[in-house]
């Protein structure tokens, strides 16, 4: 039984067992638009929680990937390479990266989905 | 910092549902549907631009040529009325104040078009240099609306839908009429490399041409995210990325607009011999990048022998109208020649690219 838990910088990662995929939300993608490339770490690499791992870009501008979890990168979708529009087809579905947890306790750090909807309710006011 | 301006436009971009964001002082639209489809629709259709953040100025007097001449890189001596053309005001140094248009409405009648984000800076700078010459000049930034017309079909949608014929007006040239009580001026002039017009009028004018177009169905409101991407593959320079205060337009590859033996020189001349006669140590130059990777605004371009910094990058994007990841930057004039392999810096990745043009995609003016 899976489990989706998001960042306040519009990352999400649901966790199956120790392994986290995780990828820019729904809310995310319509922002930023059409998404032209994506910037990933590799297979191996280290990812840690809050900081910058990638970026993905929009015809306009570069937005950082700030790790919600940390780990090592078991793997990168590479779907993405070539076809990056994926994340504007279906956010939830394309994850970015496959992370293996090194502190699940993180997790309590981020919010649910309910959490995250009303957050990002408060983001649209402004 | 003081709040944004809006333009006579805004609460029209605003119910359009547009992205809205900060440029030149300005609280503008950056895009409607999209960048893409906006830049697409420029392209092979017709789009239209709210530009009213564009600065105007009226310059007038019996010394408003000789004036002119002396601020301004390009050459009007002896020009008809209703001629425009395209240069630089420079300091001393060399360095670009601004680049603008001028357009000639008589021996003693000049309006200069400005950016935006220079408006305040540019007429300190004018009004600084105007001693000694019997001009008048006159900030109409605050009155007049503008909105630019562009794409294939854009001289059919300024005669069918705003019932403004302007098949006679050729590239760079302008007209003025009223209209309805209103003055208008147009002119075949743009910043997107297609045919299109642009129209000068007051608030109230500017608002009804809008509506109509809006209402007609066949002119897509474009923001300024596809006015940047639609230049860029052009290779138009924008101020404040490819042209500075430190930054001659030789460097920027502008030389055709500087007119270094105009009778009488104008500010800045000297300085721009002296660095043709010395060589350019820089230049701007396009780049393809061998990867999706894109190389934004201040990107590093390095020797991939040694990773020495030997520029930076000015603009950079996935091309729309190209589908590849292409740049202009500033290089060291050692690495300049076309073919040259250089490396980009995107984030913690190098990647390889290869000195090409600054022209990305043909422009398609009607001349």
């Amino acid at each position: 039984m899976s489990k989706t838990y998001y960042s306040r910088t519009h990352e999400y990662v649901t966790v199956d067992g120790n392994i986290g995929y995780v990828g820019i939300s729904d809310y995310a993608q319509k922002a930023l638009g059409n998404v032209v490339y994506v910037d990933m770490p590799e297979q191996g690499d280290d990812v840690t929680a809050g900081e910058e791992f990638g970026a993905v870009e929009s015809v306009k501008a570069a937005s950082d990937l700030i790790a919600p979890v940390s780990g090592a990168v078991v793997e990168s979708n590479e779907l993405l390479i070539d076809n990056p529009r994926l994340i504007n087809q279906d956010a939830m579905a394309n994850w970015i990266i496959k992370v293996e947890l090194s502190d699940p306790a993180e997790l309590d750090e981020l919010m649910d989905e309910e959490a995250y909807n009303a957050f990002c309710a408060t983001e649209g006011a402004h | 910092m003081p709040e944004n301006k809006e333009t006579c436009l805004h609460s029209r971009h605003v119910a359009l549902g547009a992205q809205m964001s900060p440029f030149g002082g300005f609280d503008m639209p950056i895009q409607y549907e999209g960048i893409t489809e906006e830049h697409q629709a420029v392209r092979n259709h017709c789009g239209v631009f709210d530009v009213s953040h564009m600065g105007e100025v009226s310059v007038t007097g019996p010394d408003a040529e000789r004036y002119i001449n002396h601020i301004f890189t390009n050459d009007l001596t002896g020009a008809p009325d209703g001629k425009i053309f395209y240069g630089m005001m420079l300091r001393e140094d060399g360095g670009t104040v601004d680049d603008l248009l001028v357009y000639k409405r008589g021996d003693n009648d000049f309006f200069p078009v400005i950016n935006a984000a220079n408006i305040d800076k540019d007429l300190e700078w004018m009004r600084r240099n105007a001693s000694g010459f019997d001009v008048k000049i006159t900030d109409l930034s605050d009155s007049m609306g503008e909105l630019a017309v562009q794409g294939p079909e854009a001289e059919r949608v300024m005669e069918e839908v705003l019932g403004l014929p302007c098949s006679e007006l050729t590239f760079y040239t302008f007209k003025e009429l009223d209209r309805d009580g209103k003055h208008l001026i147009i002119s075949r002039t743009g910043y997107t490399g297609e045919d299109g017009f642009e129209i000068y009028a007051d608030y109230e004018a500017t608002g009804q041409m809008w509506d109509r177009l809006m209402e007609s169905g066949r002119c897509a409101p474009c923001g300024l995210g596809c006015r940047d991407t639609l230049r860029f593959e052009v290779g138009l320079p924008l101020y404040g990325d490819e042209l500075a205060d430190d930054v001659t337009p030789l460097e920027a590859g502008l030389g055709i607009f500087v007119k270094l033996d105009k009778n009488g020189g104008f500010i800045g001349c000297e300085a721009l011999r002296k660095q043709k006669a010395e060589g350019l140590k820089r230049k701007l130059v396009g780049l393809e990048i061998h990867d999706r990777a894109i190389a934004r605004h201040g990107s590093e371009v390095i020797d991939p022998a040694d990773g020495h910094v030997i520029g930076h990058v000015t603009t950079g994007y996935r091309g729309i109208s190209v589908d590849k990841s292409v740049a202009m930057a500033m290089i060291d004039a050692a690495y300049a020649e076309k073919g040259a392999e250089v490396a980009v810096k995107v984030r913690r990745k190098t990647f390889p690219a290869t000195v090409t043009a600054k022209k990305f995609y043909k422009k398609s003016y009607k001349k």
